[in-house]
């Protein structure tokens, strides 16, 4: 054998050996101990290592969340699933109510609006937004091409058959794309939570918007005399929802005539105090109306006249002294 | 004296005249990528040299000892990459375990050195010279803080640059390659400056 195969052999050899046995010696003796439940919040998340928490990438989140600098429910693309079972390995509750998906802002699909024309062209809404405003005669509807649905990463975005998209919020994370795709500005971000929305965005006078669609806000003002909380405010003819004041009580709901908004939760139509009250004033200090009265560790009461059946105080309270009738019950 | 003179005078070649990435165009890549902050430039310049004299002295004592002994200079590349590897390697676990700060300050630079060709033109050129030990240590050093004057420069530069009006079509890269093309020819006026 040719000595040069040889000392080649040999000496490759030798100097992987060498290293990989440093190598192995420093694993070993350099290790660096480290919170066990890092690695399992790791293998909990997703692993995608996409940033959309705002950290460097999986590991690097599941160390913030173990150094308690980031919610366990900070990752928006595991969902509610992750969260709880990040939840279980910190020894905390899940909090899903902070997540944000997207809205859409128009309830104007092909059967309520009324067409200005036939567009044809590339079928895309930026395409359709820059030449002649799509078919539609609304200038701030929905233009229903779908270039929401095509950008979304999460497929979270469907088209529906009357022409608008429709959120689903399991899916959706809240990363925003669609909203910066919409060359009219019809999405936004909402809480997860909020179960009223006032979907239209027309700046049209009341008489414009009746004659273009059947959905369209008329800048009425019902809304905003009917909320309780002062939540809606009616600005440049459109009525604007502003989410953290709305207490999802569905009266705005109820009084739009054009049924613009919708509520997506069950109306309430009683709530009342039952006998395990314990006087705690939760629901007390959660009610935005200031409806219900009593002392400490005395039964309260809820003033039906003041009451606007939001049922803040249901969820405050923790004995379930709290009843709620809802409107489809007997 | 004669010899700490010629050791003096290879640093200061090698940071100045003969810098690794203006002159010799070598790490490009992270001059390019990692230069957009003072601050981090620092610290991948810091990362960058102290991997490099490590690297240097490994290199020579693999070169000198079993290469150049066993007569089998063709296998400079592959040793020295799996040297520089399993350096790199060793290094952030070292570092890991005794200082986490600097480990933390460092951060994703170290295990990208791996693949900084720099570090790897350095390892082929200790044999090309003919360097002695203490010379390719200083080579090695002399390399990294060449490096760091580089990249912090051009940092500091593109800093700047983010207020300044530049036109729409140079934004970006194409701006920085011609800053890095006139510091080049800047660094040229260096080339008269030691006639050993």
């Amino acid at each position: 054998m040719n000595p040069t195969y040889l000392y080649s052999l040999i000496s490759m050899g030798g100097i992987a050996a060498f290293l990989a046995a440093g190598l192995g010696f420093a694993s070993i003796h350099f290790k660096v101990e480290q919170d066990p439940r890092v690695g399992k919040v790791e293998d909990a998340l997703p692993g995608a290592n996409c940033g959309a928490c705002g950290y460097a990438g999986c590991s690097a989140f599941a160390e913030a969340v173990v150094n308690g600098e980031a919610p366990v429910g900070g990752c928006p693309v595991g969902g509610d699933k992750t969260s709880s079972e990040i939840a279980d390995i910190m020894g905390a509750e899940a909090d899903s109510s902070d997540k944000i998906v997207a809205e859409l802002l128009c309830g104007g699909g092909i059967k309520e609006t009324t067409k200005s024309g036939k567009y044809q062209g590339i079928e895309t809404c930026e395409a359709a937004h820059s030449v002649n405003g799509g078919e539609k005669e609304c200038q701030y509807s929905c233009l229903g091409f779908g270039d929401c649905e095509a950008i979304c990463p999460f497929d979270a975005i469907e088209m529906s058959e009357n022409g608008l998209p429709q959120i689903n919020p399991e899916k959706c994370t809240g990363c925003g794309k669609c909203i910066e795709e919409c060359p009219r500005n019809i999405l936004l971000l909402a809480p997860l939570s909020a179960e009223t929305h006032i979907r239209c965005s027309s700046h049209n006078t009341g008489k414009i918007v009746r004659k273009s669609c059947e959905v369209g806000c008329i800048a009425c003002g019902l809304c905003a005399k009917t909320c309780p909380v002062d939540a809606i405010e009616i600005k440049d003819n459109l009525a604007i929802i502003d989410y953290e004041k709305c207490v999802n009580c569905g009266k705005c709901a109820e009084v739009c005539p054009t049924g613009t908004i919708e509520f997506e939760a069950k109306v309430i139509e009683k709530v009342e105090i039952n006998d395990n009250c314990v006087g705690c004033t939760l629901c007390a200090k959660a009610c935005p109306v200031d409806a219900i009265e009593g002392e400490v560790k005395k039964l309260h009461e809820i003033d039906q006249e003041k009451c606007i059946q939001c049922g803040l105080c249901f969820e405050a309270c923790n004995v379930n002294a709290v009843d709620i009738f809802y409107k489809d019950e007997d | 004296m004669e010899e700490f003179t010629q050791i003096v005078l290879l640093f200061i070649s090698t940071v100045l005249i003969n810098n690794f990435v203006l002159i010799r165009f070598l790490g490009i890549c992270p001059f390019l990528g990692v230069s957009k902050q003072v601050e981090t430039a620092f610290s991948m310049g810091l990362a960058t040299t102290f991997v490099m004299t490590l690297t240097a002295a490994a290199t020579w004592m693999i070169n000198t000892f079993i290469l150049e002994a066993l007569n089998l200079p063709f296998l400079q590349y592959v040793s020295f990459i799996i040297v520089i590897a399993s350096l790199v390697q060793f290094v952030e676990m070292f570092i890991k375990k005794t200082s986490p700060v600097l480990y933390k300050a460092l951060g994703i630079f170290l295990p990208l050195i791996t693949t900084n060709c720099a570090i790897m033109g350095l390892a082929l050129l200790i044999p090309l010279n003919g360097y002695s030990f203490i010379a390719s240590v200083v080579f090695g050093f002399g390399a990294g803080v060449g490096f760091t004057l580089a990249i912090v420069l051009i940092a500091g530069l593109r800093e700047k640059l983010e207020f300044g009006d530049v036109p729409e079509v140079l934004k970006g890269v194409p701006v920085t390659l011609i800053i890095a093309g006139i510091m080049a020819m800047a660094f040229m006026g260096f080339s008269g400056l030691i006639s050993m």
